[in-house]
């Protein structure tokens, strides 16, 4: 994983709540096998028309905001399915740093693990955030992971981040590495487990008439 | 101090207890893997040199892409879409490669990935329970921890049985009185997230308890728990008790003899403490629960059948109202509108919400002996090869064809728009799924989310119609 730790931007405002991520990634672009390439379908459907035309209205289509690696949403944002397709997504198109008054836990966990930064504001100074960049399309916004601090024209806010997240982030730990150090921890579970735990030794390949009915 | 049944089943998980901040690390009993979020985290683990930690604690399937046409999972008529094909060939690969058993495409235990996990009786109570899928809160219907996770995450567990987690909080969702009659799990849920909206859960496991929880049938605290994911919660729960029981003894990987009495009597300590304290607790009654619909794009857009589609100027807050008006210009409908009055033009029957045996039996119930709507098409797709069998043998398949409705293979099918089966752009379609965001079933696709029997009903009438006055003269 990449380490981030300050990210000076312009900012793309996506000005809605519980924005899903069937939105951020549609499920017809999650067929590739690999990490890379989301970035051309993110928000596919609000960023291009029927034909296939960019929406010029839309945020990420208009050139003031182009090259912009921190967005802005409004609350609950990245609810729904679990596709870490839709984080990827928004990291190939650019964005590095997400901020909302609140986000999806599993979003904010897939986040965290590919080395996207998701910042918590409160409702009031994201509405701050919005109006600022509605005033100034070009203004720019500096994320600092190691002060924890949002500064811009105009703008200074501290921010409250889980400290293992920022820990890994800023060094682009792999979690798996981490997890690792604690293999002497896991054998010692895995003996202690009970033995009636079922596992998975043989597929079998007609379950219905070995045993009771399955639908009773 | 009492505890709840998350913080029990937390406990017996912790493989290391986080020092200096970090998080537990947690034991995974059971991890369920589909073509969709898993080829990434195979192709980790092949670039990093690890093997899967534990495939004997690992099923794949092949669900979300596969199409449902008996010709085209055949053979007989080729699946065109190249990368759906390139995708369950890498499951199948990975698979192989690795030792994780598979159940593929046609074989005779593939389905839905979290049907055929309570069904085979492999979700068991106390378990903790992952899958790269946010409807893995299914599970948590027989007792288990049992939550969605990312393709990094999916990794993570590949290689070392664990995932590093803080403890969650539990909010206590409490069912107070008996459902009405003529209304349904789907109801109970859709009535839930209407209440506590798309965050209420957020940062939280929901357990539900309370008499009407207690009267659910296994398959309708599936339904429950399902959808949890949709008012924020990663998981829900509903504690262990007889009926769970009853539904696990006998089947393929339950326990048997002493191991099941050895399980049982761990099974019986599970419930949450009478004094154990919940961060929250939100209390529904159940007599308030009618046949709903939802008219908007997130599953808490809601109203009873017998309501009319709200207006955003009575929305709580402009943010709210600005939402409603886009969902409404999405869904193409006018506040005021009777929802008697939405006509549909596709219908669903099917996910991993609504397509286990009981849920075709209640649709069949309304469909018996009746037509398809003129211009309505039909599609019901039994959540896995078991649930198709027995369906099969009770004749539900013979209903459903008589009434015009095409009988499918196993899968995700409509619920999501990445396999043949999709709704047009434009169209209407009454769907027993779990979401209806845009484009959910296609680009440009109009959801309602309904029971199973809400949407029988609507195939045969062409429209929404209030199941309850439904009988046939």
């Amino acid at each position: 994983m990449r380490p981030l730790d300050r990210v000076a931007s312009r900012v793309c405002p996506i000005d809605a709540i519980d924005v899903d991520t069937d939105q951020i990634l549609p499920s017809r672009f999650l067929k590739r096998i690999q990490r890379s390439g989301f970035g051309p379908f993110a928000f596919y459907a609000w960023r291009y028309d029927e034909s296939g035309e960019p929406r010029p209205e839309f945020p990420m289509n208009r050139p003031e905001h182009r090259g912009a690696r921190i967005l802005v949403s409004g609350r609950n944002f990245g609810c729904g399915s679990s596709r870490e397709h839709a984080p990827w997504a928004l990291q190939d198109a650019g964005f590095d740093v997400l901020i909302a008054p609140s986000f999806a836990d599993i979003f904010r966990a897939n986040c965290a693990n590919i080395g996207v930064l998701t910042i918590e504001l409160d409702e009031g100074t994201a509405a701050q955030l919005f109006e600022q960049v509605g005033r100034d399309p070009a203004w720019e916004l500096v994320a600092d992971l190691r002060t924890q601090t949002l500064t811009g024209d105009g703008f200074d806010v501290d921010f409250q981040v889980d400290p293992h997240v920022r820990h890994r982030l800023l060094d682009g730990l792999d979690p798996i590495d981490l997890t690792e150090r604690h293999e002497d921890d896991i054998a010692a579970f895995e003996r202690g487990r009970p033995a009636w735990r079922p596992t998975i030794h043989s597929v079998p390949t007609r379950v219905e008439p070995t045993r009771r009915k399955l639908h009773p | 101090m009492g505890r709840t049944i998350v913080e029990k089943i937390w406990a017996d998980h912790v493989v290391h207890r986080g020092d200096s901040g970090e998080p537990d690390l947690l034991y995974v009993d059971l991890h369920l893997v589909h073509e969709v979020s898993s080829p990434q985290a195979f192709d980790g683990l092949r670039s990093a040199g690890r093997p899967v930690r534990r495939p004997d604690l690992t099923l794949a399937t092949m669900d979300h892409n596969v199409p449902t046409d008996p010709l085209m999972v055949r053979g007989e008529v080729p699946h065109d879409d190249p990368a759906s094909v390139e995708q369950i060939e890498a499951l199948r690969r990975n698979c192989r490669d690795f030792g994780v058993p598979l159940f593929p495409m046609g074989s005779l235990n593939q389905g839905i990935v979290h049907v055929i996990g309570p069904e085979l009786g492999l979700s068991q109570p106390g378990m903790v329970i992952v899958c790269g899928d946010s409807h893995t809160s299914t599970h948590g219907a027989l007792g288990a921890l049992a939550f969605g996770i990312g393709t990094s995450e999916v990794e993570h567990v590949l290689a070392t049985q664990t995932l590093p987690q803080r403890p969650p909080r539990t909010m206590a969702v409490e069912i107070v009185g008996t459902r009405a009659a003529g209304t349904t799990a789907k109801d109970l849920i859709l009535r839930i997230l209407n209440v506590i909206g798309v965050d209420g859960g957020r940062d939280h496991v929901v357990e539900y308890r309370g008499q009407a929880i207690g009267d659910l049938s296994m398959e309708e605290r599936m339904t429950v728990c399902n959808m949890t994911i949709e008012g924020g919660a990663r998981a829900g729960v509903i504690a262990p008790d007889e009926t769970t029981f009853a539904y696990l003894e006998g089947r393929p990987y339950a326990p048997v003899g002493e191991a099941w009495q050895a399980a049982l009597s761990q099974w019986r300590q599970l419930a949450s403490d009478p004094d154990a304290t919940f961060a929250r607790t939100v209390q529904i009654d159940a007599s308030s629960v009618a046949p709903y619909v939802t008219w908007g794009t997130t599953p808490a857009q809601s109203v009873p059948i017998t309501a009319v589609v709200p207006d955003p100027a009575n929305a709580p807050d402009e943010m709210t109202a600005d939402q409603w008006r886009r969902a409404l210009e999405y869904q193409g409908l006018r506040p005021g509108m009777a929802m008697t009055d939405v006509h549909v033009d596709k219908v669903f029957i099917g996910s991993c919400t609504n397509a286990r045996l009981t849920d075709l039996r209640a649709a069949a119930e309304v469909i018996r002996g009746r037509r398809l709507a003129e211009g309505v098409t039909a599609l019901v797709v039994p959540g896995s090869g078991s649930v198709k069998r027995a369906a099969e043998a009770e004749g539900l398949h013979r209903i459903f064809e008589e009434a015009g409705f095409q009988w499918r293979e196993p899968g995700c099918s409509m619920c999501l728009g990445m396999n043949p089966d999709v709704v047009q752009p434009g169209e209407r379609c009454a769907s027993t799924s779990n979401r209806n965001f845009e484009g959910r079933q296609g680009p440009r696709s109009r959801t309602h989310l309904v029971s199973p029997a809400m949407a029988a009903a609507a195939a045969i009438h062409g429209r929404f119609v209030d199941v309850r006055d439904d009988v046939e003269a």
